[in-house]
């Protein structure tokens, strides 16, 4: 399974815990998986179908240029991280 | 005493034949001669000169704006206001370098409708026969407001009793307020590390708002065609990013806008926005007639975003050995009018350079009554940089370990976790310290004072992410042995040629042979902007993509030629021949010829939106002098040292690393925005506003280290930006060096240095 770092403000979501081992094959899934388990953690990463606006995701440390589409490996660690710029 | 400027120093180089070569930039004579067209150059028959009316006030209520007059004015065409815009759909969003913001915003932020939230604010638009009728027209237009306290610092409105700029912003941690965002990152046991710290130093920093300083004024011309079509000429970074923003406010599909994206004097991230472009095409669509405004620089300060001013808490800890066990970083980040600073960004690169077990990092995203800001080179990381590397020198200054020893003894490496979570990728931190501390300079004495003041020398290291994202480009080849290559990304420092070199080295043919365009959103396909160090990465990656298209093409037309197997055929240096039979082989520049009677033209395609971005570091050493009688701090030398992966043509990246270091200094000892209570600024003019000449500057030596990216072809990193990162927390650290003082603000500006060297003596 996937290790999901909770970003430190949704562990309250989580009862705490900072990582979670979530079976799927992409982010998506990863996402309604853990939504299943802990309510609410969807609604504070995404907007409909995509990620919102001020949330990136990483998968095994790259940051993923297609979203929730991005692929998830059996072992992978997946980060959500606030949204990046570039001047 | 100023260095000599010396070649820079490539420490690993492969073979290529024409990436990591110098040719000459395919838009240097039209530059160099005046004759390359610019947003200002850009002319009509019919065409109109438009103005903006713009808010005397910080913060105001709109109560009624009458344009009654300047309508009946003669030679006045049109009148704009807030009321002629649509309001953005719920959900609507827009990137324009700082990730994506709520049209809405955006939308206020380019003609305000109900409140003015910063001086400089657009509140209405002119269109006159000629500028000068234009000008008159605007102060005919009459506008009443209910005046209100402005905010003007992070801190300031983060106070429960500080004049809120929105009521509808609001977050589930703060309610009502003018926090917009708080995330925090979070490792280890921070509590522990600094239990377990033998020294811990704790300092509380200022950022002064900055802008950008690009040359070139904002400038467009708009025209709405009678069939509805609609064509824009400006100055942008982000042609497409520009098209689907304006495509959103007009309520109107993409496809109905052109534009087409000029030469452009200078970005750094600024050139992104929508800003008056909104009015220019609002007028034209009441006149039917191109307008065309070009900002004044004084409208470039006050109306268009510079670069956060913050407020930055940082507390590290070490053992005596020398060991980084614990840092913690508060940072309240201005967003200026909306929401949408680069506290993000400031907080995944706050100790991003270190290897630390136990970090906390709390990043705020503050609205005040300040432009809404804009994207600046690394936007955020100079900032938070300023506090942590300076408190990175005073610790090995208490440990008594050498500065760039304590920071190799914490470099990060590969295979590093962050702060913020992920771990990191094949980086080159430690090989750019080794070269900071190889170099002569550093193994050179303090470079001896010019008039007699006190000198000083400093060290400061940054990290910047980089981005990939969406680049096309098509590959076109001419009977006589050149390609045409179409492209979407603007040229703001030479990625033609860097672009180009990318397509040179995989069709065997020289970089002349390479005739780059920056084509209109309507000739190529979607291509993200030029910033966040990305357009030779990402850009170079779809040439290289379509150079193998074109190669392949090339493959099958000559085995088709022959009556052999494609698979019997291959390409290489330019030459095309059989693996089999040494009779058959062609240049490409024979093959080029024969094209048309063997099957017609052949055009490559390269569409990309890489992962692999690679993260680069940069490091640098600086020798200043002050002056005691007056606070004055000269630059006497500085070197810059910086991981470009490959450096594709090094000339332009040594550009890169030299112009961030000097916009460094001039951020870290003169530039500021210099506000009145009431929030207007009192120094919107370059005469005011202090940047550095080159009567200021050394000659910035440059050293280009390469620890090839494996996620790039070539081995590319971005460069345009890291190099901005160190130069203000560097100087800090001479300062200190050389006068015994720590400053926590920018900028170090002569009289506070003064103050600080006269409190020191009291």
């Amino acid at each position: 399974m996937a290790t999901v770092f909770i970003p430190s403000l949704m562990q309250e979501l989580t009862d705490g815990r900072q990582q979670i081992e979530v079976s799927g094959s992409t982010v998506r899934e990863i996402i309604n998986m853990l939504e299943e388990s802990h309510p609410g953690i969807k609604n504070r990463l995404m907007d409909g179908f995509k990620l919102k606006g001020n949330v990136t995701v990483a998968v095994d440390g790259e940051v993923s240029p297609i979203g929730v589409l991005a692929k998830v490996q059996e072992n992978s660690e997946v980060h959500f991280l606030p949204a990046l710029g570039g001047g | 005493m100023t260095t000599a400027y010396e070649p820079n120093k490539v420490l690993v180089n492969e073979e290529f034949k024409v990436v990591g070569t110098r040719p000459i930039r395919p838009d240097g004579a039209d530059k160099v001669t005046g004759r390359a067209q610019y947003g200002a150059d850009y002319n009509a028959a019919d065409l109109l000169y438009a103005k903006v009316l713009r808010s005397p006030y910080a913060h105001a209520k709109i109560r009624s704006i009458d344009t009654s007059k300047a309508e009946s004015l003669a030679g006045v065409l049109a009148v704009v206001t807030g009321a002629d815009t649509i309001p953005p759909k719920d959900g609507e969003s827009a990137d324009f370098g700082l990730g994506p913001q709520p049209m809405k915003y955006l939308r206020d932020n380019a003609i305000a409708t109900d409140k003015v939230l910063y001086q400089g604010h657009a509140v209405a638009a002119v269109a006159a026969q000629d500028v000068h009728t234009a000008e008159e027209a605007i102060k005919l237009i009459d506008v009443q407001y209910d005046v209100l306290d402005p905010v003007l610092t992070a801190p300031e409105a983060m106070k429960k009793t500080a004049p809120i700029l929105h009521s509808d912003l609001t977050t589930d941690e703060f309610g009502n307020s003018n926090v917009a965002d708080h995330f925090q990152h979070k490792m280890g046991d921070l509590d522990k590390g600094f239990a377990d710290a033998d020294v811990v130093i704790e300092r509380e920093f200022n950022t002064a708002t900055v802008h950008q300083g690009y040359i070139e004024p904002c400038n467009v011309t708009a025209l709405w065609n009678d069939d509805g079509r609609i064509h824009v000429w400006l100055s942008t970074q982000g042609p497409f990013q520009y098209r689907d923003a304006l495509a959103l406010a007009l309520d109107i599909p993409q496809s109905r806008i052109k534009v087409t994206p000029m030469e452009i004097g200078g970005g750094f991230g600024g050139k992104f926005p929508l800003y008056h472009e909104l009015a220019a095409v609002l007028l034209s669509r009441k006149t039917r007639r191109p307008v065309k405004i070009v900002m004044s620089r004084r409208e470039v300060f006050e109306g268009t975003g510079p670069t956060s001013g913050s407020n930055i808490n940082v507390k590290m800890g070490a053992k005596k050995d020398g060991t980084i066990v614990a840092a913690k970083a508060e940072l309240r980040f201005e967003a200026g009018a909306y929401p949408g600073s680069p506290v993000g960004a400031a907080g995944m690169t706050s100790f991003t350079c270190y290897d630390i077990p136990n970090v906390v990092v709390d990043g705020y995203d503050v609205v005040v009554n300040k432009p809404k800001a804009g994207a600046y080179r690394a936007p955020g990381a100079p900032n938070a940089a300023f506090g942590i590397e300076q408190v990175v020198d005073e610790l090995s200054k208490k440990l008594g370990i050498d500065p760039v020893e304590f920071r190799l003894q914490n470099c990060a490496k590969e295979g590093t976790r962050r702060a913020d979570g992920p771990v990191h990728p094949k980086v080159g931190g430690i090989e750019t310290l080794e070269a900071l501390k190889d170099h002569h300079h550093y193994q050179s004495p303090l470079t001896p004072a010019k008039n007699g003041g006190k000198v000083g020398r400093g060290v400061a290291f940054g990290f910047w992410f980089n981005a990939g994202l969406q680049s096309t480009v098509t590959i076109s080849v001419n009977a006589d042995g050149t390609v045409n290559l179409v492209e979407g990304s603007p040229d703001i420092g030479g990625s033609r040629a860097s672009i180009s070199m990318q397509a040179a080295e995989v069709l065997g043919i020289s970089a002349d042979e390479v005739k780059p365009l920056v084509a209109d959103t309507d000739s190529i396909g979607f291509s993200f902007g030029t910033g966040g160090s990305r357009t030779t990465f990402a850009t170079g990656w779809a040439a290289y993509e379509a150079a193998n298209d074109v190669k392949a093409q090339l493959i099958d037309r000559a085995a088709n030629i022959w009556g052999v197997d494609p698979e019997s055929v291959e390409m290489q240096d330019g030459i095309v021949r059989s693996k089999t039979d040494t009779e058959l082989s062609m240049t490409f520049k024979d093959l080029s010829a024969q094209l048309n009677d063997t099957g017609g033209p052949i055009i490559g395609r390269g569409s990309v939106n890489p992962a692999g971005v690679g993260g680069a570091f940069a490091a640098n050493i600086i020798d200043i002098e002050v002056d005691p009688e007056t606070g004055k701090v000269d630059i006497l030398r500085f070197t810059m040292v910086q991981d470009a992966g490959k450096a594709i043509h090094p000339s332009y990246v040594e550009g890169q690393m030299q112009g961030a270091s000097v916009q460094g200094i001039g951020w870290a000892l003169n530039e500021e925005y210099y506000y009145s209570k009431d929030g207007t600024m009192d120094n919107s003019s370059f005469l005011d506003y202090r940047m550095p000449t080159s009567l200021d500057l050394p000659m910035i030596d440059t050293v280009i280290v390469e620890v090839a990216n494996p996620g790039h072809p070539y081995g590319a990193r971005g460069v345009g930006e890291v190099s901005l990162i160190p130069p203000q927390a560097g100087i800090g650290n001479a300062i200190e060096n050389a006068v015994g003082v720590r400053f926590e603000s920018l900028p170090m500006k002569p009289s506070v240095i003064l103050d600080g060297i006269n409190n020191q003596n009291n």
